[in-house]
């Protein structure tokens, strides 16, 4: 008697059999559903994948029938047509072999297994029979949930990325040997750990206290993690803009859980989680002959860039002024609003890219600055530098930092201020920030009108009004001066800005050509 | 705009400039007698034949046959006019100079003219590629001659020239002379600093309208600015730069020379420091060119900024020290990071100290109010 495990009302023929299996393809970094429907009927052997399969999915034949095969089950010398539901999705990658294979199993009847409708799946295999992590996997187990599975079946390696997701229970696979151990309920591995999400501690990056001397470099950084505001460093070469920048994520307050999943989940969509824990902010910093897809995203099917992956974390663009100018130019948008469209003939996607631009140069292309007398730089390079440093994407920029060679002393002495403790005066800064603005919002992304409700002491306010008649500031200037100083006053636990947080503002800001 | 007052003889001296402008630039050298002034020198007939021997003939007859009417259109088309050395509006200071340009074609206020003698203009000029001290100096310069009433002359070139247009405009009156028709905004990234001048002050040229620059047209234009002033300042400069050969053709006018000092060590200062040495007027401020323009104390400037407290004084002598940026203030003064970031923006506000683009600062020309 032949059984059919997802349709058991229809009629039993035993011309034609049908399966179909749950997974999920990568779309972004969002996970679509995917049902894999396979017919097996009589006819001459042959085996085909219809329903718009990239190149790896139709690959997924041989990788299927070498791992039935490898793993002691037959493969059926039927005619075989696996066709892969919605038809009009794109399928790409890899993650569809464990399906097709399930499928498949049911369909010839060497699989029984009555769960099989509350089973979603993913993974790779390998010829063996073993199987692959996947990217995605944490999307993927979401989405599983959403869509009513029970259960997800995951290569061991994606277990514990899965696991992160509440709500579903994740099944990691070794081989497709334990599918009909599995299937019978006879075998049940322990559930994997979830990663542990980076929520406390600057794992993995190192510790500003490796940046010595600089007071001012410091002071900047640490405005710019309190308030999240954009910051330039400019100055020669080896005076430690790298450092500086990649200490950022440090001393930028703990992500909240639902942040450091949304991290994670983009990480895993494009294969970035690493094995130790996820979650942490991330730090970018793309070189500067990266395209203009790379930076924001971009290709068919649209891919996250960059910017994705630094979200919530810091984007770092070193030799800002080598960047081609039509990148920094498709940065602007994304920038002000924390997404970034994508749009292709017939889809269109919105990544998100909530990220702090921290952008480093040297002061001519020579790297000495202008004012030095051995600058040997010619007058129109120094003008294109100049004119990258107040171009339109500098215009987004906050905070200007003057890196100068820190001092033989200061190199020699001793360490600076650790991370945790300036990262904890940033965190209540930033508490500060929430309570004023609103859950998760920084003094950054004020607009003008709640700029303009900033708090001034007399002193603070006379001494803007100088700036701005004095025609040293233009309209513009003059919110973020105010964004920057609602920013120290907050780093001081202030309640309303005085004279000397309005001068610190005024020197921290960037300069208009 | 007024209309053109030029006659038209001396009008298509300008056109026939302009035609043999890519002769003139294959034969113009630095070698004395075919420099661009001394060539200038020569009348029609003969600088065609110098310089275009083979089709002197053509380009001359193709300038004579321009129509007088075409010439005017063509000015008023480019929104100029012109005036030449037989009008009123020519300027007196031209007249001393054997090689002026028989017109001149302006842009903007033809009235900055009306009447200008010799001292009621200076010229300053200085490299293109200036040092933050050459541009602060040229600014303030400006500022502060226009401020007292001169017209002060520039070349609208890169680096000192656009700081002393700039300086000059915020408070008087200022004339860029080009080495191309005054309708051309060269070069192309002081377009707007042009048009600026179109409209508060003067644009003049010896070319046509349209005229592209040659190198020559440069030395060229720095005669009309030596022979127009009573008085030329050279800020920065390298020796056998442009700047010099304008104090050169002002020394041979006659003119008073003066120069702004520079660290001995900077190639960029070697030329005023060399024009210092021969004997030129030393030019510390604004009071120095007019001391020796109108005789000392004819004019005094009366500028000064806000008083200062002791602990901002202090930090204003850092940064005349030489630190010019806040790290380099906290380590002279042992003071904060943030401490010094805030006495430096306190000195920005008050106007004592400027910062670059890229965050060095310097001292302005400003004297805190106690000092005088």
């Amino acid at each position: 008697m032949h059984k059919r495990a997802t349709r058991a009302n229809s009629p039993p023929s035993v011309v034609a059999m049908l399966a179909t299996a749950r997974t999920f393809t990568l779309d972004g970094i969002s996970a679509r559903p995917v049902r894999v429907e396979i017919d097996v009927r009589r006819g001459l052997p042959a085996f085909s994948v219809v329903g718009l399969p990239d190149p790896a999915v139709r690959e997924a034949r041989e990788r299927v029938r070498a791992a039935l095969s490898n793993c002691g089950f037959e493969f059926p010398l039927r005619r075989i047509v696996a066709n892969l539901a919605p038809a009009s999705l794109r399928k790409a990658g890899p993650g569809l072999d464990l399906a097709i294979a399930v499928a498949l199993l049911t369909a010839s009847e060497q699989l029984e297994w009555k769960a099989l409708p509350q089973v979603a799946m993913v993974g790779e295999l390998a010829l063996d029979g073993s199987t692959r992590p996947v990217p995605g996997a944490l999307a993927i187990a979401e989405a599983a949930r959403e869509l009513g599975a029970e259960t997800l079946l995951v290569p061991t390696g994606n277990g514990p990325e899965a696991a992160l997701a509440p709500g579903i229970e994740v099944v990691g696979l070794e081989s497709l040997a334990q599918l009909p151990e599995l299937a019978a309920g006879k075998w049940r591995p322990a559930s994997p750990q979830p990663l542990p999400l980076a929520l406390d501690a600057d794992r993995g990056g190192g510790d500003l206290a490796d940046l010595r001397g600089q007071p001012h470099l410091r002071y900047a950084l640490e405005v710019a993690a309190a308030g999240g505001h954009s910051l330039l460093m400019v100055g020669p070469p080896g005076a430690g803009k790298s450092l500086a920048a990649s200490r950022l994520p440090s001393i930028m307050p703990p992500l909240a859980q639902e942040e450091a999943l949304e991290v994670a989940r983009i990480a895993s969509a494009c294969g970035k989680l690493t094995d130790d824990f996820a979650g942490p902010r991330p730090f970018r910093a793309p070189h500067h002959t990266v395209s203009p897809a790379g930076l924001v995203g971009g290709g068919n099917p649209p891919g996250p860039g960059e910017i994705t992956l630094a979200h919530r974390g810091v984007l770092f663009l070193d030799e800002l002024c080598e960047f081609r100018r039509d990148t920094l130019e498709a940065l602007r948008a994304p920038l002000e609003s924390g997404w970034v469209s994508i749009a292709r003939a017939g889809s269109a996607r919105r990544l998100p890219c909530r990220f702090m631009l921290v952008a480093a140069s040297n002061p001519c292309p020579c790297g000495r600055g202008e004012t030095d007398a051995e600058c040997s730089c010619a007058p129109q390079a120094v003008r294109r530098y100049e004119s990258r440093l107040s171009g339109a994407l500098a215009d987004r920029i906050d905070i200007l930092a003057t890196v100068r060679q820190p001092s033989a002393e200061a190199m020699g002495g001793e360490a600076g201020e650790p991370s945790a403790s300036v990262r904890e005066r940033a965190g209540e800064a930033r508490e500060r920030q929430a309570s004023r603005l609103g859950d998760g919002r920084c003094n950054a992304e004020m607009t003008p009108a709640e700029a303009r409700e900033c708090v001034l002491s007399e002193g603070a306010a006379a001494l803007l009004a100088e700036s701005y008649s004095r025609r040293r500031l233009s309209g513009r200037a003059h919110d973020r001066v105010l964004r920057l100083a609602q920013t120290i006053a907050d780093l001081a636990g202030a309640e309303a800005i005085g004279r000397e947080e309005m001068a610190q503002a005024l020197q921290l800001r960037r300069r208009e050509a | 705009m007024s209309d053109p007052r030029a006659c038209p003889e001396c009008l298509r001296r300008a056109w026939l400039l302009a035609r043999l402008a890519p002769y003139i630039e294959r034969i113009a050298t630095g070698a004395p007698g075919s420099r661009s002034p001394e060539l200038l020198r020569l009348s029609d007939e003969d600088l065609a034949a110098v310089a275009a021997p083979s089709v002197a003939t053509q380009v001359l007859a193709g300038v004579r046959e321009i129509e007088e009417r075409r010439l005017r259109d063509e000015l008023r088309a480019a929104q100029c006019w012109a005036c030449c050395r037989h009008d009123t509006l020519y300027p007196e200071g031209l007249r001393d100079a054997t090689d002026a340009p028989r017109a001149l074609i302006g842009r903007g206020d033809p009235a900055l003219l009306e009447g200008i003698e010799p001292d009621d203009a200076v010229t300053v000029v200085g490299a293109r590629r200036a040092t933050a001290y050459g541009r602060e100096v040229a600014r303030e310069l400006g500022r502060e001659l226009a401020a007292a009433g001169l017209v002060v002359v520039s070349g609208l070139a890169f680096g000192i020239d656009g700081c002393v247009h700039r300086g000059a405009l915020d408070a008087g009156k200022t004339v860029a002379v080009l080495g191309c028709g005054a309708d051309v905004a060269y070069p192309q990234a002081h377009r707007s600093l042009w048009r600026r001048i179109c409209e508060q002050g003067l644009v003049l040229s010896e070319l046509p309208p349209g005229t592209g620059a040659w190198r020559w047209t440069f030395p060229a234009r720095n005669r009309i600015m030596a022979a127009i002033a009573g008085m030329t300042v050279v800020v920065e400069g390298a020796r056998r730069s442009g700047s010099l050969i304008t104090a050169d053709l002002a020394a041979d006018l006659g003119r008073d020379l003066g120069a702004v000092p520079g660290p001995v060590t900077a190639r960029t200062s070697a030329g005023p420091n060399d024009l210092l040495a021969g004997g030129a007027c030393l030019v510390r401020d604004a009071q120095d060119v007019l001391d020796a323009m109108l005789g000392p104390g004819a004019r005094r400037l009366e500028r000064s900024g806000p008083s200062l407290d002791p602990q901002l004084r202090a930090v204003l002598e850092a940064v005349e020290g030489g630190a010019d940026s806040p790290d380099a203030l906290a380590a002279a003064l042992d003071l904060s990071g943030a401490e010094a970031a805030a006495a430096l923006a306190s000195l920005e506000a008050h106007g004592y100290v400027s910062c670059s683009l890229v965050g060095s600062y310097t001292r302005t020309m400003l004297k805190p109010s106690a000092d005088i």
